[in-house]
């Protein structure tokens, strides 16, 4: 590895082409192949040189970057004139590009009005140095400010429940070292006493000191009370604050015991609350969570199985809690689902079971449940598992809606299964069976729902299509099948409307968010910002590009993320995921997310000072364009 | 301009130069001696390079000939009539006189090889000096020594009083003049391989020894390929074998590895360092028989002659040593010091304190009791009884360096000392101190050094704006002194004067220093708190003076940047050293060195003052630490067993050790008296920067770029070593690897590389570091 790292380094030469390129644009026309041979050669070595000498800059200016500066002063050590204008401290602009099977590194050099540069108003002055001072330790302690790092880092954590043995906390390293010391002396001077523990698991401590006890206390409080702000707060600081490491077991079993109590009491609400809490948690890029899945995962499992969650299961939107948990099931399976704990494989066969074997008698919840769950899992999960019952399924939901009336709640029930099972199944039909598609050759495969399969197939089929042209800007497209997004948006929650992307908008008692646009629904992380719009576009004939500043008030939708997607992309499109291959009239959602830089790396960007709820004006002061496409149909819906 | 002439001065006398800037010339010589030396050449030389413009002695028309020559066969017709006009020489001079010249010029050329296009680059250098000198122009050592070099090149024989110069100027082309020998190029990947199957087949013990001849043969066989243009062979050379080298020697590879062509071996410092330093090697006698006898059977002279030449084998009695000893001390530029080096006597034990009689104090209990902070009290006796021992034996006498006299301020602060003393924790494993983070917000990359006072009470940052900022850390705010006429109309008879002379509207928390013209690499406080001094990439060292806050002195000497500088305990002397190589002794009232400590062979990177000030160390690029005397110039220990630049020194309170960071992020601690490595300890990711012992000696916390302070048990590292074993005639080392055992504790910071440490009188730990966002 070495070897081959330094046989690169002595042939590393720059190419000849540029040394022509270099000698054309100083006038000199035709420059022989050997001299360009022998420049390269020499420019490499000067080069190579000067970075050396460089590199001597940067350790003493206890850098770990190199900047031009460094470049500047190793110039001037040779005695050589510096460049000027490279005066970027951070981000040196340069550009790629490639082509024709060359590569080109190039330096963007746009010309500059001069009267622009005049005209424009000065950046802000950055901030002049200030010290602060903080405990880094106290007596061999380090306490857990915000000033210090989180207690434990992820890896520690995972190193801590797997390999309990060789764990030494920070704040703890004397106990570790003592014991190595007993280990390595050979005197025993008093510590030999010592010894016996030397292979003991150290006792992990959950003990909180106050300040924790009164944090958790308040967290847990505002997590279940009544006021919403105060909920997302304490869902923000659930998703975001490095230090809850010590608290987390305490949270697990709040959530589980939480989720015990009330389905027995079947308390909607709460469970609502419950499931938001899980998904903080589990958003929180901080904790290592595997040593708490036995208690959370039978929590959210219950959430979408049970066979009653609400009090009026006719009237309350049970469903979206079904939904969102098996959003959250599905994420967990994909982040924790290792070979050896196999998570995903236990909740396929769980629901299967549930499935299969309770069919005759099983609620119409708890097989909405089952196959919200599996259809979260993916299309290969729905391809294997879901497709081959559609037939039974159809079967069922028919001698339901066709059959004599057995009661309202069967009805509503076999209703949403029959929703749901087409949202999901479009789009994995559309891509596995070939076109065109035939209404009796789907009734005959797909029995009672075939028909209405069809429908859907070719709905999903045209919208795919439309996804295509639309997809041919710069921006980066992704399939989100998540709901990272809190989209404050209600009155989608009717008996047609298709997967809605967040539970927020369940009963309208629990829309929790004003349907107002423009206003955060949770306070974003200072250091990074994204806009959200969600807009929809119906037909593809009503377009309309318009930039923010003349419709941020209209916007339907304008709303925070928490920082769950690491987009550092500067413009990221999220879809929810069922894009193509809707059955329902509802337009696919669009989601274009802006990530702004954080204004403390760039000293230039005056963006700090924008707090979070007045984001919709930042992309005022910065002149961000951002397509947004509307349809009609969508700012009808977004009043209710 | 005048570091110019008296750089080409000392060049031109001294006799052990190396080549690079002239005015490091001078090595361990007592610098009085240099300055007077320094004055009378330093007059010939600017004469040399401005007599042409006067028409002046033969020798000189003759260069200025060679360059009129040159100039015209390049087409460079307008620099020739300029050149004409200025030296006032009729132009039918010109052919003739010209040809001859230049042709004396390439035969001059004294052993060197140089082919046309040398003669024609140095040619064009002289253009460029003899040109500059006239605009008053570059003051930096890269010109001079192109400059001397063309004296030699150019004017070669004709001139006796350059040739003079010549001759005792090893120049690169006389350096470089070594590897003239020609070998078959073909043969030298076989020469190596012949070698290497025969250490490869060696008895294990001998295996390792003999192992070292690799590394030093690998560069100077790949530099004598490069030297006789063989560059095909000289890069399979290297690809085929570079591989083969120990991991720590990667940073000159790749210097190497750039290297193909003859004429880059000019000016390249690295190969100069291989060139006119010896690579130490430390092999015993049975290896080294070994080794001869199988060179000499297989006749395999090309090898041998490079072992003859360019290595430096130390050869000791007694069993071979191991791998992972000889690992633990290579790693240098030039190999391991010499044992020689070690030998001479240092007076490492402490000055003893002058006699302060400590008022008795009644508040000493109130102000703990205040604190509230549980302490361990401890006797007061122990401080003074400190005092009052006899002289210990290995101390340099009280005189031996005058050092200056106590004021009464001074006696002042060593009473408040005294006080804080006996308020200091113990610390120990067991009783970790407290760390206080100063962090420095929105610096933008931009903090390069740090200091705190002795007493904590102020805090120094250097920027790479080339400010200088000092903060008070205290309640008490920084104030200026009045100006003059202020100053006259206070009365100064009054009690409070000291108050008095203080402009209150000039209080605040931090006050800012400009005058450096480039980033701010070093920086120091005086013991006595009212002076700062900070080196810089401009070269200069500043003295700022705190009462003022003005700049009081611009130390001028270093022509290259400045990387570190320290004030000595007892004040009123100073260290810096830089790129140029050269440690420099100061005293604040001399605008010139006392001393010059020449001899390491790469850029200085960090020095430190011993607690007695009669030492002072050095750390370098060139991965050694060298031990200097104060009194008489000479270096008393060079360390080796570093793989990257030193970044950080620290001696105990004791006097007794040193320890060292480095960029391979190890801590090296050394017993001074023994000049041995006496442990190692591992854990840091990244660059050391900061090192500082406890008062007491018992904790040694290191600060690093990998955003951690760890602390790391001095006590148990030194008090293990059995000295008994320090069998000083072979100076073998077994180190065993304990770092875990000694490490303390590690603590994290968010994201603030820790670039200073501090321990304050009672013993609590104070950090420093820009924070990174």
């Amino acid at each position: 590895m070495a070897e081959e790292r330094r046989q690169k380094q002595c042939s590393v030469v720059l190419p000849t082409e540029s040394m022509k390129a270099m000698a054309e644009s100083v006038g000199v026309g035709q420059l022989q192949e050997e001299s360009c041979v022998a420049l390269s050669e020499e420019v490499s070595y000067r080069i190579k040189e000067i970075a050396q000498d460089a590199l001597k800059f940067m350790h003493h200016g206890k850098r770990r970057k190199l900047t031009t500066s460094d470049i500047d002063n190793a110039l001037k050590l040779k005695n050589v004139e510096p460049l000027y204008g490279f005066q970027s401290q951070e981000f040196i602009p340069f550009r790629f590009a490639s082509g024709g099977g060359r590569e080109l590194h190039f330096y963007e050099e746009k010309e500059v009005d001069l009267s622009d540069i005049i005209n424009t108003p000065l950046p802000r002055v950055p901030l002049d140095v200030s010290l602060k001072a903080h405990w880094l330790s106290i007596e061999g302690v380090q306490p857990s400010i915000p000033e210090n790092p989180p207690p434990a880092p992820k890896e520690q954590q995972k190193a801590e429940s797997t390999e309990p043995l060789k764990v030494v906390k920070p704040g703890q390293e004397e106990e570790g070292t003592i014991q190595g010391k007993s280990q390595g002396a050979t005197a025993p001077d008093g510590k030999g006493k010592e010894k016996g523990l030397i292979r003991l698991k150290p006792r992990s401590t959950h003990e909180l000191s106050v300040e924790q006890q009164l944090y958790y206390k308040e967290i847990t409080e505002a997590c279940v009370g009544s006021c919403e702000a105060k909920r997302a707060e304490a869902l923000q600081s659930i998703a975001t604050d490095p230090g809850l490491y010590q608290m987390l077991p305490r949270f697990s079993t709040f959530i589980s015991e939480g989720v015990r109590v009330n389905v027995v009491q079947n308390n909607l609400a709460l469970l609502i609350y419950l499931m938001r809490m899980v998904k903080a948690l589990m958003d929180n890029p901080t904790l290592y969570l595997e040593k708490y899945l036995h208690e959370l995962i039978p929590a959210v499992v219950t959430c979408i199985v049970s066979k009653q969650l609400c009090l009026r299961p006719d009237v309350d939107n049970h469903w979206a809690l079904r939904d969102f948990a098996a959003r959250l099931m599905a994420q967990s399976c994909k982040t924790f689902s290792t070979t050896t704990n196999n998570i995903q494989s236990h909740f396929i066969t769980r629901l299967m079971f549930l499935q299969s074997w309770l069919d005759d008698k099983t609620q119409w919840t708890t097989r909405y449940g089952c196959i919200a769950g599996l259809a979260e899992l993916g299309p290969d999960v729905i391809k294997t598992l879901i497709l081959p019952r559609l037939a039974v399924e159809g079967a069922r939901i028919k001698a339901v809606m066709e059959g004599p009336v057995v009661s309202n709640i069967d009805k509503i029930g076999a209703d949403h299964v029959q929703s749901l099972l087409l949202k999901h199944c479009a789009s994995v039909i559309a891509k596995i069976r070939p076109q065109p598609d035939n209404v009796e050759q789907y009734r005959t495969d797909y029995g009672y729902l075939g028909p209405m399969l069809c429908s859907h197939v070719m709905k999903a089929r045209t919208q795919a299509a439309l996804q295509a042209q639309q997809v041919n800007r710069t921006t980066l497209t992704i399939t989100q099948p998540r709901p990272t997004l809190s989209v404050s948006q209600s009155g989608l929650s009717g008996s047609t409307g298709p997967r809605t992307p967040s539970i927020i908008k369940v009963p309208s008692s629990l829309a929790l968010m004003s349907p107002r646009p423009g206003t955060p629904s949770q306070p974003s992380p200072p250091a990074t910002k994204y806009i959200v719009m969600a807009t929809s576009a119906g037909a593809a004939s009503t377009q309309q590009v318009i930039t923010l500043s003349s419709s941020q008030s209209a916007s339907p939708v304008t709303s925070t993320v928490p920082s769950a997607t690491s987009t550092l992309q500067p413009l990221v499109k999220l879809e929810s995921g069922s894009g193509p291959g809707l059955t329902a009239s509802r337009p696919l959602q669009k989601y274009i997310v802006v990530s702004l830089p954080s204004s403390a790396s760039s000293s230039l960007e005056t963006k700090s000072s924008v707090l979070p709820t007045s984001i919709s004006s930042t992309p005022l002061d910065t002149g961000m364009k951002l397509d947004r496409s509307e349809s009609p149909g969508a700012s009808t819906q977004s009043p209710h | 301009m005048a570091a110019v002439q008296s750089g080409m001065g000392e060049g031109v006398e001294e006799k052990d130069i190396k080549t690079e800037p002239a005015s490091d010339g001078f090595g361990n010589n007592n610098a009085n001696d240099g300055r007077l030396v320094s004055t009378s050449p330093g007059s010939n030389a600017p004469a040399a390079s401005n007599k042409p413009v006067a028409g002046g002695p033969p020798e000189d028309q003759q260069t200025l000939l060679a360059v009129l020559q040159f100039l015209r066969k390049n087409k460079l017709t307008e620099s020739v009539e300029i050149l004409r006009r200025e030296a006032g020489l009729p132009e039918d001079d010109l052919d003739p006189n010209g040809a001859d010249s230049s042709g004396a010029g390439t035969g001059g050329a004294a052993g060197s090889v140089d082919s046309d296009a040398g003669d024609a680059s140095s040619l064009l250098t002289r253009v460029t000096v003899s040109s500059s000198a006239a605009a008053q122009a570059p003051t930096k050592g890269t010109i001079q020594s192109d400059c001397c070099q063309v004296y030699d090149g150019a004017s070669g024989g004709p001139v006796p009083g350059n040739s003079a110069a010549g001759e005792d100027q090893p120049d690169v082309s006389v350096v470089l003049s070594a590897y003239s020998q020609q070998g078959d190029p073909a043969l030298y990947e076989v020469y190596y391989s012949s070698l290497k199957r025969f250490i490869e087949t060696v008895l294990d013990c001998h295996r390792a020894e003999l192992s070292q001849v690799f590394y030093p043969l690998f560069v100077h066989m790949y530099l004598e390929l490069v030297y006789n243009n063989h560059e095909n062979e000289a890069k399979a050379f290297f690809e085929k074998f570079s591989g083969d080298q120990e991991c720590y020697y990667e940073d000159d590879l790749r210097v190497l590895s750039s290297l193909t062509k003859k004429e880059h071996m000019r000016g390249n410092e690295t190969l100069l360092d291989f060139r006119t330093s010896k690579f130490v090697l430390r092999i015993s006698r049975d290896s080294y028989q070994l080794l001869k006898r199988h060179l000499q059977e297989r006749q395999n002279n090309q090898i041998w002659n490079i072992i003859q030449e360019h290595l430096y084998i130390d050869i000791f009695d007694g069993m071979p040593r191991s791998k992972s000893q000889i690992d633990a001390m290579s790693g240098s530029l030039a190999g391991e010091a010499k044992r020689e080096a070690n030998k001479a006597k240092v007076y490492y034990g402490l000055l003893k304190e002058p006699e302060i009689e400590l008022p008795l104090d009644d508040e000493d209990e109130e102000a703990e009791n205040e604190e509230g902070k549980p302490k361990k009290k401890k006797p007061k006796k122990d401080s003074m009884g400190s005092k009052s021992k006899k002289q210990d034996p290995n101390a340099p006498s009280q005189s031996r360096i005058p050092l200056p006299e106590l004021k009464d301020s001074d006696k002042l602060d060593k009473i408040m000392y005294m006080k804080e003393a006996t308020k200091r924790i113990r610390l120990g494993p067991d009783n970790l101190p407290s760390i206080c983070f100063y962090s420095f917000l929105n610096a933008y990359q931009g903090l390069t050094a740090v200091d705190f006072t002795d007493d904590s009470s102020l805090i120094a940052g250097g920027f790479a704006d080339s400010t200088v900022r000092v903060w008070s850390v205290t309640p008490k705010k920084l104030r200026k002194v009045k100006s003059a006429a202020d100053l006259n109309l206070i009365d100064k008879e009054s009690d409070d004067v000291l108050e008095r002379i203080m402009d209150e509207k000039t209080a605040s928390e931090s006050k800012i220093l400009y005058g450096h013209s480039g980033p701010v690499y070093g920086i120091s406080f005086s013991p006595d708190r009212n002076y700062l001094l900070s080196s810089s990439e401009d070269g200069t060292v500043r003295l700022w003076s705190l009462q003022t806050f003005t700049c009081l002195v611009g130390y001028k000497g270093h022509n290259y940047p400045v990387w570190d500088t320290h004030f000595s305990p007892h004040g009123y002397y100073f260290v810096s050293g830089g790129h140029d190589r050269v440690a420099r002794l100061w005293a604040t009232d001399h605008y010139q060195p006392l001393r010059m400590f020449s001899g390491h062979l790469a850029d200085i990177t960090c020095t430190r003052f011993h607690p007695n000030s009669n030492y002072l160390a050095t750390g370098s690029s060139d991965r050694t630490i060298r031990l200097w005397d104060v009194l008489n110039g000479n270096c008393v220990r060079i360390f080796t067993g570093h793989k990257g630049p030193i970044h950080a020194l620290a001696f105990s309170p004791n006097g007794k050790f040193l320890a060292s960071g480095a960029t391979d992020g190890r801590v090296l601690l050394w017993d001074i008296g023994h000049g041995l490595m006496v442990g190692e300890l591992k854990g840091h990711t990244d660059t050391i920067y900061s090192l500082r012992f406890s008062r007491d000696g018992e904790i040694l916390a290191s600060g690093s770029m990998d955003n951690t302070v760890r602390l790391w048990d001095a006590m148990k590292a030194f008090d293990d070593l059995e000295t008994d074993d320090f069998t000083a005639a072979t100076g073998h080392i077994h180190l065993q690897d304990n770092s875990q055992e000694l490490l303390l504790g590690t603590y994290l910071t968010k994201s603030t590389p820790v670039i200073h440490l501090h321990f304050t009188r009672r013993n609590l730990l104070l950090a420093a570091g820009a924070y990174n966002p």
